[in-house]
């Protein structure tokens, strides 16, 4: 399988990755030398194993229903790029 | 434009539902700040919530506890090895950049809501899938401003998304569902179970066909619902719509619509983004969750009744009839409260009269709910046993003791009624005393029963019930009026 440079673009897309054309040849190349590793690994027989999905063997770490106090208004507000003083503020979105 | 009617003798609809269910947990999903309706907004926001470099989300244990009570309400299997995914997309409301959700292993699977049909009869619609996953916070966008704002309170909140199989045929049955839903979660007591506030959405997704066939048309999505009512319209628009289209032998595609409540009419989204593509991958920060044998039961034993349950035992136990079962276990908690009056009274078809009128016009008027309703279930069993005992009549029952006992909600309803001076007299020489002066007062009367006018008893009854303000026994005061026109 190889990646085209239209499946590349709507990855960016989706990602909102912005590149010029020769980052772009660069990036294909990368993504291309990744998906022939990915190639590679799947001629190995994985018939019956289940996927690894978490590194650790941790599971059930779990959080009784206490609420905690939240951050302060103008803590939560600070780092904002833009804001008012109640909302954070951001391009216009519309609907 | 065609007539509905005439499009459902031709097609017939196919139609799923994805309802989102904000669950009442006290605290957020994964981030542990309170999740509240209507605070001033960025006031219940954390790090994680926020999307901060570097922090951790955690789950929150009752979230599976209430999305198990949903799965074992509908009769679904609870899943065992369960973990998260992330649904990638970019929102200002969705600061991560992606929704922590379940994809691969929804908490529940199967199971069915059954709705009650015109007919009488019964009809499961299936559920695919029950999920867990985090509602995103709010945009508003106001006109003349140059920017959106964004409130991220409600940002982190648990959701489930119940998924129905496309068993739903009609705009009508799509509401009985979504009306046993949120019936079902506020007995569960997991959601408020309100759509115009939010903490009920809904999304349709209807197709039709040509009656009698078995392949599924190009089904349209519809979001944007936010009454029960608007569902419906929603729905039946479509119907018409995509008819239409067929009829004049258009093709259209899968798409998702809004609904515009104003004009009752569906819309296309601009489709930039033509396929959502979620690109959904294991969320590596939370680890897996067990769901064990013993947590299944430790949920199976806080159950509450369902309604179904409580429709059964009030018919079958109590004799209601199915209208008056199916009206008391609309509402979980006048259902128990019925149900713990008849612990004190056999006058179950009473009592239920009882709290279906002169109770729930009394919660009506003041916008109560039950809770806040003044007198305990044993007093409407107590003030029915009267009437029943023949100790009080109907009418002072209603005009006069019952007021006074919502006045009075601590004091024994018979003692009430003696200290009112409300209890029918049955002192049979007082009557006899009273019957004979009201008969002394009307000898023309008289003489018209005596000649055959035997409809003028109650006018007599009329005037022994005015003579003893009401208090008079029927049912004794009858006897003596006539046993004593009778003896002139």
């Amino acid at each position: 399988m190889k990646v085209s440079l239209d499946t590349l673009q709507k990855i960016a897309h989706l990602a909102r990755l912005e590149f010029d054309a020769s980052e772009a040849q660069s990036m294909l190349q990368d993504l291309n030398k990744i998906i022939e590793w990915v190639d590679q690994l799947e001629q190995i027989d994985t018939t019956g194993v289940a996927p690894l999905i978490h590194m650790s063997e941790e599971k059930n770490v779990l959080r009784e229903d206490e609420p905690a106090p939240a951050l302060p208004h103008e803590r939560a507000l600070r780092n904002a790029p833009k804001k008012d003083s109640n909302y954070f503020r951001v391009p216009k979105v519309i609907e | 434009m065609m007539k509905l009617e005439e499009v459902l003798k031709k097609y017939e609809p196919v139609i799923g539902l994805e309802v989102h269910a904000q669950l009442k947990t006290r605290s957020k999903a994964f981030a542990p700040e309170e999740a509240v309706y209507g605070a001033l907004p960025n006031t219940s926001v954390s790090v994680v919530t926020l999307a901060h470099p570097g922090v951790l989300p955690k789950v929150n244990k009752r979230t599976f506890d209430f999305a198990i009570k949903m799965g074992l309400a509908c009769g679904s299997q609870i899943t065992e090895y369960n973990f998260f995914d992330r649904k990638n997309y970019f929102y200002p409301d969705l600061p991560k950049g992606y929704q922590i959700s379940q994809d691969k292993t929804p908490i529940c699977r199967g199971g069915a809501i059954h709705i009650k049909l015109p007919d009488g009869t019964t009809k499961a619609i299936g559920i695919t899938r029950i999920h867990i996953e985090e509602d995103a916070g709010k945009s508003m966008h106001i006109e003349g401003e140059e920017e959106s704002f964004v409130d991220f309170n409600r940002a982190g909140v648990p959701l489930i998304e119940i998924v129905s199989e496309p068993d739903i045929r009609s705009a009508d049955e799509a509401y009985a569902y979504l009306v046993e839903i949120r019936k079902l979660v506020r007995y569960l007591d997991i959601c408020d179970g309100n759509m115009e506030e939010g903490s009920l959405r809904c999304d349709v997704n209807v197709s039709i066909r040509p009656r009698g066939s078995e392949r599924f048309g190009t089904r349209v999505e519809v979001k944007n619902l936010n009454s029960f009512g608007n569902v419906k319209r929603a729905i039946e628009f479509e119907i018409v719509r995509q008819a239409e289209l067929i009829e004049r032998g258009e093709s259209f595609v899968q798409e998702t619509r809004m609904f515009n409540a104003e004009t009752g009419q569906t819309y296309s989204l601009r489709t930039k983004e033509s396929l959502n593509d979620y690109r959904y991958f294991p969320e590596p920060d939370l680890t897996p969750v067990y769901v064990t044998q013993e947590w299944i039961e430790r949920i199976q034993a806080e159950m509450p009744p369902l309604p179904w349950e409580l429709f059964d035992k009030f018919t079958k136990e109590y004799g209601l009839s199915e209208y008056d079962a199916e009206v008391l276990t609309s509402e979980r908690d006048i259902a128990l409260y019925y149900d713990e009056a008849c612990q004190y009274t056999k006058e179950y078809k009473a009592v239920a009269n009882w709290i279906s009128v002169q109770v729930k016009a009394y919660l009506n008027e003041l916008a109560y709910t039950i809770d806040e309703f003044p007198l305990k279930p044993k007093a409407i069993a107590d003030l029915v046993n009267l009437i029943a005992e023949g100790k009080i009549t109907h009418n002072i029952a209603s005009k006069q003791l019952y007021p006074l006992m919502l006045e009075n909600p601590d004091i024994e309803p018979e003692a009430l009624a003696q200290q009112h001076q409300l209890i029918v007299n049955t002192n049979t020489d007082e009557l006899l005393g009273i019957v004979k002066e009201v008969i002394a007062r009307f000898p023309d009367k008289v003489e018209e029963y005596k000649n055959g006018k035997k409809g003028l008893l109650g006018m007599f009854m009329g005037q022994v019930m005015r003579a003893t303000q009401g208090k008079a026994d029927p049912k004794l005061a009858t006897r003596l009026l006539q046993e004593e026109l009778e003896r002139l």
